[in-house]
């Protein structure tokens, strides 16, 4: 049987990470469909027929589609799912919202974020923030799985010419009224998506002293983050935190600057790319997880950092 | 307003997880266990909002093992009314939790379900969307803030874009953020106090749920471990070494 994809989007544009889940979708079978639900969401529909993965794109439309109410998107997916063996979304803030529901309703017990397909009814997912990884097989008819986006390479975004079938809307869920979005904008890249992650510890001492994170941070075109301990100390506010009570990152590159490197931090950043500690305890335990440490002062090595960044001709973005 | 609050016993977020040697799970025999940490935050915001005079009753309910009483016990020791023990045995998927806290919202009819948005153990983040399904209630997942209107509640939720607002009708599911607000910590008289309070148990299988899993566990091992990497002695270094040799600036 074919699986089917929730597309993630605007209403005008595929958010990128419908990509990464179109690919692990493939991974499971290669009859892959997608299912967009939105408002006069045209022009994301047809971007979803043109991924070269997609054999078939299903479109709802309706104005209270608009706002991406899981209430509202649950039951459209539980009726399509009939002809489906697998429901497929991203494990983002989307996914997360709406996949229990539908599992939920269809009787199913889910299976969240997983790293990686080993066949059609086993999965790999971490457990207790990644310090475990589990396989787990699943003895539903129906499976309800949602990926980590940064698991899975994204898919070509041409290629595809699937063609797009209109499917009737549901009723509107009166209980629960969509009121606004504030989308951050920042020049800065978001912490969880972010190609190099700058993060401070308690061994900055001040908020003040972060300045000198948010130096390097522009120079790399990196996102900051921060122990728990530096939030609970007060010099950063708490959307900053990395680790298993904050956000768990995987970025090319992370460096860590006076950050002990607790088991709880360390379950948040372990699994990045190249990881950098710069702490002046050489016992530090994050030199322990560190591909490259350097022992020093940290108010001696940022300024430092930066002189060094600034005699290079090219840093990449 | 009744409010129920659901909390989950955890190992504490500070211990160092370890695979079991023969791959089955992670040891729990003599580690510390603690609240999962936004179920504080669960338990927090329904007792703020009782002080603000906003809700009268605050239900604190656990499902797992006698020892869950524990947790449970906390969250009466941080101000809530009173108890509930749902007590099984093995493992419990959150379809089957769900299915549980079904039974007791149908027995305590509350106006309002707080539970954390995730538990640190199997990082499933689901229960609190499928008890939603379940009762055909509006739910807010991932809330940072939440104003009580008269029957409804605005919330504001943490997306992966910033932040989103909506208004939910009561009753209604809400999963908390961290960011919601400060746990407080027990005092020793009210953790005295606490002890007087009531927890009802119930035995699971009383309550006319099949909790069956659905998924079988096959394999739990260690991630993957990092190569040991080098200590470089300059800055100088440091940035050459990440410039020509892992190649990442």
């Amino acid at each position: 049987m074919s699986v089917l994809l929730i597309a993630e989007h605007n209403n005008k544009e595929l958010r990128p990470f419908t990509l990464n889940a179109a690919t692990a979708a493939s991974q499971i079978d290669t009859d892959v469909h997608a299912v967009i639900i939105g408002h006069e969401c045209e022009e994301a529909a047809k971007a979803l027929s043109e991924l070269e993965l997609i054999k078939k794109v299903i479109q709802v439309e309706a104005p209270h589609y608009e706002n991406f109410v899981a209430e509202n998107f649950a039951p459209v997916i539980v009726k399509l799912s009939e002809n489906y063996s697998h429901i497929i979304s991203s494990a983002n803030t989307f996914g997360k919202n709406l996949m229990p529901r539908i599992a939920a309703a269809l009787d199913t017990s889910q299976i969240s974020d997983i790293t990686k397909v080993v066949s059609n009814d086993t999965f790999l997912r971490p457990i207790y923030a990644g310090n475990a990884f589990a396989t787990v097989k699943s003895k539903d008819n129906k499976k309800c799985v949602t990926i980590r986006p940064t698991s899975f390479d994204p898919c070509e975004s041409s290629g595809g010419s699937a063609p797009i079938e209109k499917a009737e809307a549901g009723e509107e869920f009166a209980q629960t009224k969509f009121i606004k979005r504030e989308e951050i904008k920042s020049d800065r890249p978001e912490l969880g998506t972010a190609r190099v992650v700058v993060s401070g510890g308690r061994g900055m001492q001040s908020g003040d002293n972060f300045k000198l994170i948010t130096s390097l941070a522009d120079k790399l075109n990196a996102a900051i983050g921060a122990s728990r301990a530096a939030v609970d100390a007060g010099y950063i506010s708490n959307d900053h935190q990395v680790g298993q009570t904050g956000k768990v990152v995987v970025p090319d590159l992370y460096i860590a600057v006076g950050i002990s490197g607790a088991i709880q931090h360390l379950a948040g950043m372990k699994e990045s790319k190249v990881i950098v500690a710069i702490n002046k305890d050489g016992e530090a335990p994050i030199f322990s997880v560190a591909d490259y440490g350097l022992e020093a002062d940290l108010f001696e090595a940022l300024p430092q950092f930066l002189e060094e960044l600034n005699k290079l001709n090219t840093i990449q973005k | 307003m009744k409010i129920l609050v659901a909390v989950k016993r955890v190992i504490d977020y500070n211990v160092q997880i370890r695979v079991k040697e023969d791959n089955t799970g992670v040891v729990t025999d003599n580690v510390k266990m603690s609240t999962n940490p936004p179920d504080d935050n669960a338990i927090e915001e329904a007792v703020k909002i009782k002080e603000a005079g906003k809700a009268t009753e605050v239900i604190a309910v656990s499902i797992g093992e006698e020892k869950a009483q524990e947790t449970v016990r906390k969250a009466l020791a941080v101000g809530a009314d009173r108890g509930i023990l749902v007590k099984t045995e093995g493992i419990l998927e959150p379809l089957a939790v769900s299915k549980l806290l079904q039974k007791i919202v149908e027995k305590e009819k509350p106006d309002l379900v707080f539970m954390g948005k995730q538990a640190i153990d199997d990082d499933c983040n689901q229960t609190g969307q499928m008890l939603s399904a379940l009762l055909n209630w509006p739910q807010a997942t991932f809330a940072s803030k939440i104003e009580i209107k008269d029957k409804s509640l605005e919330v504001t939720r943490e997306i992966d874009e910033g932040l989103e607002t909506i208004e939910i009708n009561v009753p209604a599911i809400v999963t908390c953020d961290l960011r919601l607000n400060e746990p407080r910590y027990a005092s020793l008289p009210n953790i005295m106090k606490a002890k007087k309070k009531p927890i009802e148990q119930i035995n699971a299988s009383d309550l006319g749920v099949d909790t069956t899993p659905r998924i079988e566990q096959t394999k739990v091992e260690e991630p993957p471990k990092r190569k040991a990497g080098i200590k470089v002695s300059s800055v100088a270094e440091l940035v050459q070494k990440l410039k020509n040799e892992a190649k990442v600036i």
